[in-house]
């Protein structure tokens, strides 16, 4: 790097060094206190692989609803103009900063067994989400959605809305210009902002705990684990965050040398 | 419906209002500087600009249709390739988006790249086309669809020029055998000229002319065509008068004589013009003149020098400013 402009200042520098180490320090401390000998075990115990399996399976159907639903959402956001499109896309950004305890308790309001949607839900069908693995879904699905949609808007938005124009001219319906121009020229923010969503939804541990609980083998996944094998065994505890570490690590890997491109 | 008239009476706020017919078969050259509305009339006939107004082609009011409905081709500024497809799939696209089967479109598609003469590069994607091949996908991508209506924004523009020769003779070409109404944007005069049956003049957001080419380029109405052809004009109550640089005598005092034609003014520029040299002189209207580059020296003339400039009576044509 030239320094045509001067060395940076010891006043811009130091915070950020200062910010670098905040970053790195505990997951490095994580990493070296980790006890390797007990971590076979640890990760191999019939609730670790559980909890494993219930926080891939979910957070996977969990996105694809979020893209299912958040795609055309997105899109309905960056290309059709509506009354209320502003005031729909800060509905959407609600759940963004929305603490997630408060999110699991506006779920149980509308889904619970006597919710404002769960109790009718109930009635007709016999089932219930909290407390099952598809409540996890739904709770994953909420906390996940701006995400999803806030990236893939942005995408679309920055996206040359002309080519949309030339599709038009050619013949093509919204729904031909959307599927064959619209998106393709849009996947790498669709791709990144199904990362975001799937990595947020991987990590959610308080929307799902308020409203499914934590029970072994359906709705334990493994943050909620995490939480509660801590206060009984440290080690474990840790061995099972190294995996979590892990994974996200990789999924930022493989998708950043795929699709986000490199800066 | 191939073989109606277009009938168009547009106005598009803020930008232009322009009325005109265009006949099946016909190529309209829609010349005019820069902001005169030329892309917004192209625009507002695809159906991507608000206007108000009508344009009948045949019966049908093109207005009145949603842009995929319209059957008009456009060439857009900047060719809008899909950067994803490759050139087979863009000048497939119409087709395909129009209900012809894959095969079929890919078979219309293939026949459109080889007449312009690029079937080699059907499965290059538009990066990996040069701006001539680009631009020879785009319209290919555009005649396809068969349109009723092919409309052309600026096809050259940052073109090289000997790429824009060559295109300019290949369009020439395809415009013959298209059965449709060609409207061609063009800043250039040998577009007008070379490819066009018709020019329409736009200046100031509205038709100031209307002609077949070689009588706009001879009584040119807008200093701006007067420009693209080289000529001065000057306005003169309710006429206008053309002449030729060459046509213009230039001198440092005030000519001799009782001629009415004559100006004054500083000299703006000074540049040679093939083996003359060509001054444009701010003088009321701007004015250009060529001399002989001996007769430039002997004059001193440099850029900011008052000079007198003159023509004779003979040296100039004469028309209505409207008609």
């Amino acid at each position: 790097m030239r320094d045509r402009l001067g060395r940076p200042p010891a006043l811009l520098v130091v915070p950020a060094v200062v910010a670098t180490l905040l970053l790195l320090v505990p997951l490095v401390a994580m990493v070296a206190s980790t006890d390797w000998q007990a971590l076979p075990d640890h990760l191999t115990s019939r609730t670790a692989l559980d909890a494993l399996r219930i926080s891939l399976l979910t957070s996977t159907v969990a996105i694809a609803f979020c893209l299912l639903l958040g795609l055309p959402l997105a899109w309905l956001l960056a290309r059709v103009d509506f009354r209320g499109r502003g005031a729909l896309r800060a509905l959407v950004t609600v759940p963004l900063v929305l603490p997630p305890v408060v999110a699991g308790v506006a779920l149980r309001s509308a889904f619970g067994r006597t919710g404002l949607v769960g109790e009718p839900l109930l009635e007709w069908t016999g089932f219930a989400f909290p407390f099952t693995t598809w409540g996890v879904v739904l709770a994953h699905v909420f906390v996940s959605m701006p995400f999803v949609v806030i990236a893939i808007e942005g995408a679309l938005r920055s996206a040359d809305p002309r080519y949309d124009d030339a599709a038009a001219t050619l013949g093509a319906t919204r729904w031909t210009t959307f599927r064959r121009v619209t998106v393709p020229l849009a996947l790498p923010g669709v791709v990144a902002g199904t990362v975001l969503g799937w990595a947020r939804s991987l990590g959610e541990f308080g929307a799902t705990i308020t409203f499914n609980g934590n029970y072994p083998g359906t709705t334990q996944t493994m943050p909620t684990l995490i939480y509660v094998t801590r206060q009984a065994d440290q080690d474990a505890a840790l061995s099972l965050s190294l995996v979590m570490l892990l994974v996200s690590i990789g999924v930022l890997v493989a998708l950043r040398d795929h699709w986000l491109g490199t800066p | 419906m191939s073989g109606a008239r277009l009938t168009a009476d547009l106005r598009v706020a803020d930008r232009v209002e322009a009325s005109f017919v265009a006949e099946p078969g016909e190529v309209l050259a829609v010349i005019g500087p820069n902001g005169a509305g030329k892309s917004s009339l192209l625009h507002a006939l695809a159906g991507l600009v608000d206007v108000t107004g009508t344009a009948l082609l045949g019966d049908t009011d093109l207005l009145a249709l949603p842009v995929r409905e319209r059957r008009v081709g456009l060439v857009f500024q900047g060719q809008l390739l899909f950067p994803h497809l490759t050139a087979l799939d863009n000048v497939a696209f119409g087709l395909r988006a129009r209900g012809e089967s894959r095969a079929r479109a890919d078979a219309v598609a293939r026949d459109w790249l080889e007449r312009f003469g690029i079937a080699e590069l059907a499965g290059r994607r538009p990066r990996e086309l040069s701006g001539g091949q680009a631009q020879r996908v785009a319209i290919a991508r555009a005649l396809a669809t068969d349109p009723d209506v092919l409309l052309l924004d600026e096809p050259f523009t940052g073109l090289d020029v000997s790429v824009q020769m060559a295109l300019r003779i290949e369009l020439g070409r395809h415009l013959r055998d298209f059965a449709g109404i060609a409207l061609l944007v063009t800043h250039d005069a040998i577009d007008a000229l070379t490819l066009a049956d018709r020019v329409l003049v736009l200046d100031d957001g509205g038709v100031a002319q209307v002609g077949a080419p070689a009588e706009v380029a001879a009584e040119p109405r807008t200093p701006h065509v007067a420009r693209l052809v080289g000529l001065n004009l000057v306005a003169d109550g309710e006429e206008m008068i053309a002449f030729t640089p060459d046509a213009v005598v230039v001198s440092l005092h005030e000519p001799e004589g009782s001629t009415r034609l004559r100006w004054r003014g500083p000299i703006a520029t000074v540049a040679p013009h093939g083996d003359v040299v060509r001054l444009l002189v701010h003088a009321g209207p701007d004015l250009l003149a060529d001399l002989t580059p001996a007769a430039a020296t002997e004059l001193g003339l440099l850029p900011g020098r008052e000079v007198w400039l003159s023509t004779k009576a003979t040296a100039v044509s004469r028309y209505p400013a409207r008609g």
